[in-house]
């Protein structure tokens, strides 16, 4: 006689919570996970059901990176935590001009998070994962005491491969060397600071949040060893991505602010807030180095790929001992771009 | 943006500093200072010295409130904060203005004091009805622009029957700093006073309009061009004021006519005198103890009052000996003058108040102004571009 099978009672989606029985490494923690995770990433790997996921090397060099997302809310206009997690970590990849093939996915969970966002959350991760052709095949569960988070915390591991031969590096930046930018800047860290407490405004300013390995194939494609460095300009904005890549390349770039696309928008958002659009945080926008010969085709490229049709190229590379950003205002005087002091806009990613 | 980039255009800003450097006399310095932070926030923003003439130098005035709430205002907030009942409600940019001995808001937080930084007044009524057993105090800070919404709080409070709200007063007034600056040269040389005239408070002046201003070109001789926080309205007042100077007037002007009258806000006027009296003194970072400048709460409004309420009390703390924040407020300096500017006063360590709010002059220079000196004190550099 067999033993009669218990009662498998379903997770409640609608009105649940995760309690720390979910992180505890019973029944709940894996129905937890093959509830709500198996089912928003499926894939062999993960209904393999193995505490790693194995793979086969292709050739080349391999990219490895991580990153943690606490940005709060967790849901904001033009994406979410989840979302986020996909997209940041596969741009880190592709910045060494490298296709990214894989993700792993940890989450710290607080006890109280109601189960509908974390199966939103995933589901939303498992869109952006599917929509870049970048499966997440590994992952992560823990459940912490309520105040111990805030919601739920997410890292992402990328790994990906570049050709053999190819190093983008930070240090490459050359005098003379051109500027471009993918689009508009500050999309993100208004669309976040918009939804906070407050801070709500008429118009809806959506986050670009989107994954950028096409739009840097194309860039390869058309720049090949003319591409010097690329870089995408999250936190700090563009303003810290200028910074240091004339940090790490000993050099200094001169921009021109009316070359900069901003959405106007956004520009009156940060008017009132007192932001700089330099400073502000983007999620899916690239700051390229290339050698002058090849720019126009890689900025060509760039404009005929959905993600980049803003692009512009915005300054060069010139020879700087004191490795400074300037500017050229629009008003006509100049100025230093620099870092920004302290946090402008915290736990935007 | 409609309304705004119409003042940031850069065709005008030119033809603007064509005239000036038309009018003004090559044989003779223009020294004009600018009194507010928001003047300077926005000369060295869009690099409006760039366009100036040699001769037409600006200097930078005292007019950002975190720069000169001395130490020791400091001290008491972080006291205030430090009792565990209390809920302290600060503007952002008093977060990492330096205390005695390295502390800050932004430090007393991370030690477990609950300090939440608030966009308005506003804001510190919300939580205090929200929290009816915390005692909100709101770090009240600012000049006559930040007073009303101040009041406007306490009359919240009042309505609401708030009997857990209170602030911690530090409004100041800008005529008093103004004359402070004109009195304050010593004669010696090096503390001359070279400001020939002001470029006049912009949002200051929509609440106090333009006639406090009267008594420093009649009395003082000084002319005052009352003028917006945009690049071009600050461009077009620097012209009026090179026109006074070489037409021998000294008269208070107003380029801001799209917000600021003679008068002034009388409403706000009139809250402000019903709230708030003023004190007998007051020590402000950089320029010392200045007579009847600065707000308190009337006894009316004493239940308000977080001094009262907590027994707070002013300790003296003294800044870093050689910090220059004082010269430099006074225009009586430039932040290069100073010894720690740059080595261990930065942005990211204020030692003195004009490094810490973007607004503040030594900030400004820092973080817009550097390149001006390195590319002349190097200037093939430039031509590699």
């Amino acid at each position: 006689m067999s033993l009669q099978q218990p009662i498998r009672r379903k997770l409640d989606l609608k009105n649940g919570r995760v309690d720390l029985s979910h992180g505890a490494g019973g029944r709940a923690m894996g129905q937890l996970i093959e509830d709500i995770f198996h089912a928003a990433f499926d894939n062999d790997w993960l209904r393999a059901g193995n505490d790693q996921s194995a793979f086969a090397a292709p050739a080349g060099r391999m990219v490895m990176t991580t990153d943690a997302y606490v940005v709060t809310p967790i849901f904001f206009p033009g994406g979410d935590i989840g979302s986020l997690a996909v997209h940041g970590t596969i741009n880190d990849i592709a910045m060494a001009g490298a296709r990214p093939l894989y993700l792993s996915a940890s989450f710290i969970i607080e006890e109280g998070f109601a189960l509908a966002d974390l199966k939103r959350v995933a589901a939303s991760m498992g869109e952006a994962s599917r929509a870049a052709g970048v499966p997440i095949i590994t992952g992560d569960t823990k459940v912490v005491e309520r105040g111990k988070a805030d919601g739920v915390f997410i890292s992402t591991t990328g790994i990906g491969v570049a050709p053999a031969g190819l190093s983008l590096s930070s240090d490459a930046a050359r005098p003379g060397d051109l500027v471009a930018l993918s689009g508009t800047i500050g999309d993100h860290g208004v669309a976040v600071m918009s939804k906070r407490e407050n801070l709500e405004f008429e118009t809806q300013i959506l986050s670009d949040s989107a994954a950028l390995h096409g739009l840097v194939a194309a860039i390869m494609a058309a720049g090949g060893a003319g591409v010097r460095v690329m870089r995408d300009p999250t936190r700090g904005g563009l303003a810290a991505t200028l910074n240091e890549l004339a940090h790490q390349s000993g050099v200094g770039f001169e921009i021109e602010e009316e070359a900069i696309p901003v959405r106007s928008e956004v520009a009156a958002a940060c008017e009132f807030l007192g932001l700089d659009p330099l400073n502000v945080a983007n999620e899916g926008k690239l700051v390229a180095v290339l050698a002058p010969e090849v720019a126009d085709a890689v900025l060509a490229a760039m404009k005929a790929h959905p993600l980049g049709l803003d692009a512009a190229l915005i300054g060069r590379a010139v020879a700087d001992d004191n490795r400074f950003v300037q500017m050229r205002t629009a008003f006509g005087g100049g100025r230093i771009v620099d870092w920004l002091s302290g946090e402008q806009l915290p736990r935007i990613c | 943006m409609k309304y705004v980039d119409e003042y940031r255009d850069g065709k005008l800003a030119q033809g603007i500093a064509a005239t000036i450097a038309r009018e003004a006399d090559p044989a003779r310095l223009y020294h004009f200072m600018e009194f507010c932070g928001g003047h300077t926030h926005a000369i060295a923003r869009y690099g409006l010295e760039d366009l100036l003439p040699e001769n037409v130098r600006m200097i930078h005035g005292p007019g950002c409130p975190v720069c000169v709430l001395p130490m020791a205002r400091v001290d008491m907030a972080i006291a205030c904060a430090r009792d565990p009942k209390v809920t302290l409600c600060a503007y952002g940019d008093l977060m990492r203005v330096p205390g005695s001995s390295g502390a800050s808001l932004l430090k007393a937080k991370a030690e477990g004091a609950d300090i939440r930084m608030v966009y308005s007044t506003l804001d510190a009524i919300r939580i205090a009805e929200a929290e009816p057993n915390r005692e909100v105090v709101f770090f009240a800070i600012g000049f006559e622009t930040t007073t009303p919404p101040t009041a406007l709080a306490i009359r919240a409070a009042q309505k609401k029957r708030l009997a857990n709200f209170s602030i911690l007063c530090n409004h100041v007034m800008t005529p008093p700093a103004i004359r402070a600056i004109l009195e304050s040269a010593d004669g010696s040389e090096a503390d001359a006073l070279r400001v020939e005239g002001f470029v006049g408070p912009a949002h200051v002046s929509t609440v106090i309009g333009t006639r406090p201003y009267r008594v420093f070109a009649e009395t003082f001789g000084k002319p005052v061009v009352i003028a917006g926080f945009e690049p071009l309205d600050v461009a077009q007042a620097i012209l009026m004021l090179v026109r006074q100077i070489n037409e021998g007037r000294s008269e208070v002007e107003n380029q801001y006519i799209r917000a600021v009258t003679e008068s002034g806000n009388l409403r706000a006027q009139a809250e402000m005198a019903d709230i708030f009296e003023t004190r007998e003194t007051f020590e402000w970072r950089g320029l010392g103890w200045l007579p009847d400048s600065a707000l308190r709460l009337k006894a009316a409004y004493e239940r308000y009052d977080a001094e009262k309420r907590f027994g707070l009390v002013d300790v003296p703390a003294r800044d870093n000996p050689a910090c220059e924040c004082g010269a430099i407020l006074r225009g009586a300096k430039k932040p290069r003058d100073c010894k720690l500017f740059g080595s261990v006063c930065t942005p990211d360590t204020p030692m003195g108040s004009c490094m810490v709010s973007p607004e503040g002059a030594c900030s400004a220079h820092w973080t817009y102004g550097r390149f001006r000196e390195a590319a002349k004190a190097a200037p093939q550099r430039r031509n590699v571009a």
